[in-house]
């Protein structure tokens, strides 16, 4: 119900704010300059998470430029609002390509608004850096992941989680707001978790609306769940702001992280900055970076960012680094090739590897999708993770999960002469699920 | 030392992790060694009768944690402090579980340290004398995870049974409650003939009833531990009883403890009920919250002001605002933080209410889809200036110490924070129909509403009345903004999750009606909470929404409709 209403009151807000706000940074007289479109909302529900985003990619673009910008031009960002509103999406990202004529866009940050996005940027043969965790089930040809796929977050904190460090949990709450990550992701923990020998009764599924605030029933069903003697884990893909009155709700009713663990997937530096964290201390969080991670690359990043936002405080998270990632991995294959084109790029990205804000190397896989460590992290009182477990090596990002039937036989190669995102092994041909 | 038997099932699942799976980066051979020895060490602890360790044995342990390279290497050396019997090794795994254990890079020599500023206070792990400080740069602290928590948590349970704090004791008793262990019972026995508090001797009659189930003591021991969490009643109880019942032969014993589970569901599907109801009327607070102010400016003044969610969300950032000032500037008054910004609340959405009827709304009098389109406009300006002002993201608004936590009532578990809402809520609700019925301003407020030409023929000054009128609708929103934020998000979005919600209260209870406010807020939020455990939140929502269609399609001015021939007007 909320959720309708605020798609009506986005729209509202698009009409009345698009206006006023959608501006392209100014134009640097008599020299021409390569674009780079940043499509993040500004506006609306989703302004809490993605307006970062577009701090990050402005400071990304100002840094190359320090560096002499790229194939000899300086690089401009074009900065569009899509105010939360999905279909907008669509709209602001054919007006980058088409009148702005952008090299690349950086942007979206639910499945919604990449979902909405991928037919222009197919029809336009443009590309898209997305650079947020997200549920899989898809590889398209102009559009690069650089968040991370299911088996690159949700299994290894399931795994995690399964093991003696993590408490040999038996039971399972999967409990998430009710749209299509959520549930994709809890479909193919499911399934992973039976996999693994877990009774069906001893898994709960729960969905909740958008913005959910009243957590007390479901509160006290994880409660009563997790009292039948065995050691009973929630993973959390509960979205944006229905997490601070669900982790306030826990702590109010007892629920300790000794007792009850939740891992939450959604949940970075930036939410829990409006969050007491005392009573959270314990709860777990799986990216593939932290800003407390230990490494030059990081204390060089972060006294960068908060320079140039002016911000000491400024915190740092899993996505910003995706970012962080996705445009140095374009630079390098823009340089490979030499052009900027769709098709150059594409060609050119599979295989380039950059370094990563966690001490390693990140490498653009044929999948469209990169090589990541997984992390753990404990909630610590001053709202920061800490590194609790992490995996030895890279994961490289699985786009067709293998624990779902009708996706096990599929991959995606990017490369000639395959050149397709749904390969089916099974019957050898190209095609199938997930054609958009 | 056959007495371990019982504790098999727990080894087993130890040994039978091994199967290598691929977190593991220490070698699984090593870790079974390691639980096995902890568990060796554990059992001889509770053997062992409390003893005194030489202080140079204790510190030679604790310099171990300095290095310690694992999770698994600090689990062991966690069982050989608690090994040692010593209560004065409980400072320190204290400080360990809070995570303020450090040592020093120099010289690898454990302390407890405390924060302050850039700078680490130092302290001796055992006495707590002051060790002097050191820069963040100079120490390490020693990580922690849930796994260490719960071994620090057990094995302080057993070091504290015998402490002179009787709150420690008690905790002592719930830790061993929930954690059965058979070798603990010898303990516990000694420790009830000690006990004079009566509470904590229940708590730890509990404890030796848990441990006698998992215990292979004879039958009619069992049937009396059975009795006795029977007598206490609750899910604890039951999953004790539960996992004994899978276990235990066919036979008295067995019968005894499907009775007594049977027995505890029953009473449990009770309490269940009125948590249910509690939950309803703690949600029906929220929703009377957030509707009352509406109940005055579309209620009673028939505005249709889409921009009520925001004086709610102008009202709790003045909390944040406020308590930001306090933390800053005084400290002390912390707890006063609601207090103070109640008020403010008020006046700050007051006056931006008013302004907004004297800029706007005046004008568009008797048009209301103007009037809707005007002030959803006025929510989005109101919106993104406080985004552009406090930035996107949630802020901070604390809890004050006494709306922290909670408290049980029989089986029926009750937090602070909703407890002070239904309050609050039901306060706020008094004064405003105080203010409406007792005091000449409510007069009059009523007497334009009914008859504006007759009450300005009286010589009220109606235009002023109306201001005054949205102005209070606006400070009551306002104020609802202040305890809203002890529970939900402080953002911009706030007032849009609750826009919705209450014109549906006002509209269901009846417009114009505060009593109807009221009835409807708290009905709809116990028929919320009934059809959630069954229908799930997403589904639940949906069929209230569509039996308040139902009833409106049967009633169309809601519960109690305002009668008389001004309504028809």
């Amino acid at each position: 119900m909320r959720g309708n209403f605020s798609t009506y009151t986005n729209f509202m807000a698009a009409a009345a704010i698009t206006a006023s706000m959608s501006f392209s940074a100014p134009a640097i007289a008599q020299e021409e300059t390569i674009k780079v479109g940043i499509l993040h909302s500004l506006s609306g529900t989703m302004a809490i998470s993605e307006t970062t985003l577009k701090d990050t990619m402005l400071f990304l673009i100002d840094e190359q430029n320090k560096k002499g910008g790229l194939l000899g031009k300086k690089l401009e960002a074009v900065v569009v609002d899509p105010a939360s509103d999905w279909p907008l999406f669509a709209e602001k990202a054919r007006e980058l390509i088409e009148k702005d004529k952008v090299a690349a866009v950086f942007g979206c940050w639910t499945s919604v608004s990449r979902k909405s996005v991928l037919p222009v940027f197919d029809e336009l043969n443009s590309l898209l850096f997305y650079p947020v965790q997200y549920e899989g089930e898809e590889s398209q040809r102009n559009v690069f992941y650089t968040g991370a796929a299911p088996n690159q977050q949700a299994i290894p904190a399931v795994e995690y989680l399964m093991s003696e460090d993590g408490g040999s949990v038996e039971r399972w709450v999967l409990a998430g707001t009710d749209y299509v990550y959520p549930q994709t992701t809890n479909k193919i923990l499911q399934a992973y978790l039976e996999s693994k020998g877990v009774a069906k009764e001893d898994i709960m599924v729960n969905y909740t609306p958008f913005g959910h605030s009243d957590w007390q029933t479901i509160v006290t069903d994880i409660k009563n769940f997790g009292s039948a003697g065995k050691k009973t884990a929630v993973v959390s893909t509960i979205n944006g702001d229905a997490n601070v009155p669900f982790y306030k709700e826990l702590g109010n009713q007892g629920i300790k992280a000794e007792d009850i663990p939740v891992v939450a997937f959604s949940v970075g530096e930036e939410e829990l900055a409006g969050l007491d964290t005392a009573p959270l201390v314990g709860h777990l969080t799986a990216w593939n970076y932290f800003q407390s991670v230990d490494t030059p690359e990081n204390t060089d990043f972060i006294a960068k960012w908060q320079e140039y936002t002016k911000n000491p405080k400024r915190v740092t998270n899993d996505p910003m680094e995706a970012h962080v990632i996705g445009f140095n991995m374009w630079v390098k294959a823009v340089e490979k090739a030499g052009a900027t084109d769709a098709d150059a790029v594409i060609d050119s990205i599979i295989g380039v590897s950059v370094p990563n804000l966690s001490g390693g190397f990140s490498t653009m896989m044929p999948n469209h999708h990169i090589t990541k460590p997984v992390l753990i992290g404990e909630i610590q009182a001053d709202g920061q993770m800490e590194t609790v477990w992490q995996t030895s090596g890279l994961v490289v990002g699985d786009e067709w999960s293998d624990y779902l039937p009708d996706s096990k036989d599929l991959i995606a190669d990017w490369r000639a002469p395959l050149s397709c995102g749904n390969f089916n092994v099974a019957t050898g041909k190209c095609g199938g699920k997930g054609i958009n | 030392m056959n007495k371990s038997v019982p504790n098999c099932p727990r080894l087993s699942r130890i040994a039978s992790s091994s199967d290598g799976r691929s977190v593991e980066h220490w070698s699984t051979t090593w870790r079974d060694v390691f639980a096995i020895l902890f568990f060796a060490m554990a059992l001889i602890f509770h053997f062992s009768p409390p003893a005194q360790a030489d202080e140079a044995a204790l510190r030679t342990i604790i310099a171990k944690f300095a290095t310690a390279k694992n999770f698994q290497a600090t689990v062991q050396i966690v069982g050989e402090l608690a090994a040692t019997g010593d209560p004065s090794v409980e400072r320190s795994l204290t400080a360990l579980s809070n995570g303020e254990l450090y040592f020093r890079k120099a010289d690898a020599s454990v302390f407890i340290g405390k924060e302050q500023g850039q700078a680490i206070l130092l302290a001796d792990p055992l006495n707590g004398d002051g060790a002097g400080e050191a820069a963040k740069a100079e120490v390490t602290k020693i990580k922690v995870n849930n796994t260490l928590r719960r071994t620090i948590r057990d094995a302080l349970g057993g070091l504290t049974l015998s402490s002179a704090d009787p709150a420690a004791r008690l905790a002592a008793a719930r830790t061993m409650f929930k954690t059965p262990n058979a070798a603990t019972i010898e303990a516990l026995d000694a420790a009830i003939l000690n006990e004079a508090v009566a509470s904590v001797k229940k708590q730890l009659e509990q404890a030796r009833a848990s441990a006698v189930l998992v215990s292979d003591l004879p039958a009619s021991e069992k049937l009396a531990a059975i009795s006795v969490l029977k007598a206490r009643g609750d899910r604890d109880a039951l999953s004790l009883l539960t996992a004994f019942a899978t276990g235990a032969e066919d036979g008295a014993v067995k019968e005894a403890t499907e009775g007594a589970i049977a027995g505890i569901t029953g009473t449990l599907a009770i309490w269940n009920a009125a948590q249910n109801v509690w939950y309803g009327v703690s949600l029906g607070s929220v929703l009377l919250l957030a509707a009352i102010g509406l109940a005055i400016t579309f209620g009673v003044m028939g505005v249709i002001n889409m921009a009520h969610g925001e004086m709610v969300m102008l009202g709790a950032y003045t909390t944040f605002v406020v308590q930001n000032v306090i933390r800053t500037s005084f400290p002390g008054l912390f707890d006063w933080s609601l207090a103070i910004a109640l008020p403010l609340a008020f006046l700050v959405a007051g006056a931006v209410g008013l302004a907004i009827e004297r800029g706007i709304i005046r004008f568009l009098y008797g048009r209301p889809l103007e009037t809707l389109l005007a002030t959803w406009g006025v929510s989005l300006i109101l919106q993104q200036a406080v985004r552009t002002i406090f930035g996107p993201t949630n802020r901070e608004v604390g809890n004050p110490s006494w709306m922290s936590g909670g408290f049980e009532i029989g089986q029926l578990a009750i937090t602070w924070n909703r407890l002070w809402i239904v309050v609050f809520s039901l306060g706020v609700f008094a004064i405003l129909l105080y203010v409406m019925k007792r005091t000449p301003w409510g007069l009059q407020m009523r007497a334009v509403t009914q008859n504006r030409r007759m009450a300005s023929s009286m010589g009220i000054r109606t235009p002023w009345v109306d201001a005054l009128t949205f102005a209070l609708g606006s400070g009551i929103a306002g104020i609802a903004g202040v305890a809203l934020s002890q529970i939900d998000n402080v953002s911009p979005n706030l007032g849009q999750g609750y826009i919705i919600d209450s014109f549906m209260v006002v509209v269901f209870g009846g417009v114009g009606n505060l009593w109807g406010t009221l009835v409807g807020a708290f009905s709809l939020g116990i028929l919320n909470k009934f059809l959630e455990p069954y229908a799930g939140a997403v589904l639940g929502k949906i069929l209230v929404l569509v039996l308040i269609i139902l009833f409106i399609q049967k009633r169309p001015r809601g519960l109690f409709a305002l009668k008389g021939r001004a309504v028809e007007a």
